[in-house]
């Protein structure tokens, strides 16, 4: 013993054992395991505590957001004015393209009017700054200063100045978790811009590039397309861009090409967002028919 | 071999801790936790919280134990936005360890038991990564292991700060 000791020696009663104790909290830790990744009961939980410890991160973030604001504040002036003359000479160069923007937009109106089609995106859109990225390091996940109070919904779809980021998966009242493009088996619905192909881009989690599954080797893609989000899922509008192929395989034997792209965004490295408004609803899937009305082709050849 | 202060040897006896004193340095180590960062320093970032539960599983086992090492993994795991359940098995896992070993850990001077230390927090790390890889989830890189080494090496300077309050005065002593 390395204090003087003012407990009771430990013959007396020290309550049960260390083992029995493991034992106890053990099969309660694997019971709440259970739990939260089968039946997600815990949410409200999670909740009432994020709300509790939001004032405690956001103090702990005090001392390193003042000490950038230093930083910034004495950055030089030459590296300042390279920045202005940079962004000019952008400006000048996307103008066409702006001006053109407005016309675009109303012809496109007009058109959609005509065709009846309801707008896909309504263009509400909420800018939010990255807190800190999620500690767990399975998963790929940033928390986000916008939350519930700012009408933030899960499934809103959050992009930065070059294309998607990922999805809001978690609201809480003021802030949100974003879950990036490339967590493992995150599926964003996209379009090969070149040849109009469609297929759905998985990630792969930490340190991998997100892939193509599914498609056949046959199918009109190859390194350095640019893949847009197809907007055939509700989630995502769609034309947003999401990411470059990189390689193209094409192995004979195997059913499928494995096709490998890197996102566009800066997925872990842009401070700031934009939550896209959700999108216009879709219409329901349609009912399929019940099978006993009209038996599908295969069935009916099994039992001719 | 340079002689070390008493933090190396139980040679001095030391004055009863204040229960305060342990609370307080369990919510340091969970708002170390806390601290948001990113990018290279959050591979290096130790779990602070870990490294205090486990000092104090070695030192005081009669104050925290199994119970309250499992309560503060699962206010972990809310802050983290993990699984609910998986830090709290992994501390509860490593206060048992924690108090299986102390007696052996305590017989060494500060840098092997750093070296030991070394072993609960990777061993408390792989608990949660066979629980999250048997979720779905997918292998991390190495760098995984990175976070519980920094935590080893910082064990020395843990228990020098938190052995502090409990050194004898020794200018009373002495006088």
């Amino acid at each position: 013993m390395r204090h003087i000791s003012v407990e009771p020696p430990p013959f007396f009663h020290r309550g049960p054992s260390p083992l029995a104790r493991l034992a106890f909290f053990g099969l309660l830790s694997l019971a709440l395991l259970f739990a939260d990744t089968r039946y997600r009961y815990l949410e409200s939980v999670r909740h009432a505590v994020a709300v509790v410890l939001y004032p405690v991160q956001r103090a702990l973030q005090l001392p390193g957001e003042t000490l950038a604001q230093i930083t910034s504040y004495f950055s030089s002036q030459s590296a300042l004015a390279e920045d202005n003359a940079a962004l000019r000479q952008q400006l000048l160069s996307e103008a066409p393209a702006v001006q053109g923007y407005q016309l675009l937009q109303q012809e496109n109106a007009r058109l959609r009017a005509l065709l009846n089609v309801e707008k896909h995106f309504q263009g509400a859109a909420t800018a939010a700054e990255v807190l800190y990225s999620g500690r767990d390091p399975f998963t790929q996940k940033l928390f986000v200063d916008k939350g519930e109070s700012a009408g933030v919904q899960p499934g809103q779809a959050v992009i930065d100045e070059v294309g998607v980021v990922g999805q809001v998966t978690r609201v809480f009242p003021y802030m949100a978790e974003v879950t990036l493009l490339t967590d493992k088996d995150h599926a964003v619905p996209v379009k090969v811009e070149r040849s109009g192909v469609r297929s759905v881009m998985y990630g792969a989690g930490s340190g991998r590039l997100p892939e193509l599954r599914f498609l056949s080797p046959n199918v009109e893609i190859q390194a350095g397309d640019k893949l847009l989000t197809s907007g055939i899922d509700g989630t995502y509008p769609s034309g947003l861009a999401v990411a470059q192929v990189v390689s193209v395989e094409r192995e004979t034997g195997q059913i499928f090409a494995r096709v490998t792209c890197k996102p566009l965004a800066g997925v872990e490295k842009s401070p700031h967002l934009l939550i896209l408004g959700p999108v216009a609803a879709t219409p329901q899937r349609p009912e399929e028919p019940a099978e006993s009305d009209t038996p599908r082709k295969g069935r009916g050849r099994h039992r001719g | 071999m340079p002689h070390l202060p008493s933090f190396a040897r139980p040679e001095e006896i030391l004055l009863p801790v204040k229960p305060w004193f342990v609370m307080l340095t369990l919510i340091l180590g969970l708002l170390g936790n806390l601290i948001p960062v990113s990018g290279v320093t959050l591979r290096l970032q130790p779990d602070f919280l870990a490294l205090v539960l486990l000092y104090w599983c070695i030192q005081e086992p009669r104050l925290i134990s199994v119970g309250m090492a499992w309560c503060l993994g699962l206010v972990m795991d809310v802050a983290d936005a993990t699984i609910f359940g998986q830090h709290a098995l992994a501390y509860a896992v490593l206060a048992y360890a924690a108090e299986y070993f102390r007696r052996r850990v305590l017989r060494f001077p500060l840098w092997q038991q750093a070296a030991q230390v070394a072993v609960l927090l990777l061993f408390c790390a792989a608990l949660v990564l066979l629980v999250r890889v048997v979720g779905g989830a997918p292998i991390p890189r190495w760098t995984y292991a990175v976070g519980p080494l920094v935590g080893a090496l910082l064990w020395p300077v843990v228990t020098i700060l938190l052995q502090w309050p409990q050194r004898p005065r020794r200018s009373q002593a002495e006088v």
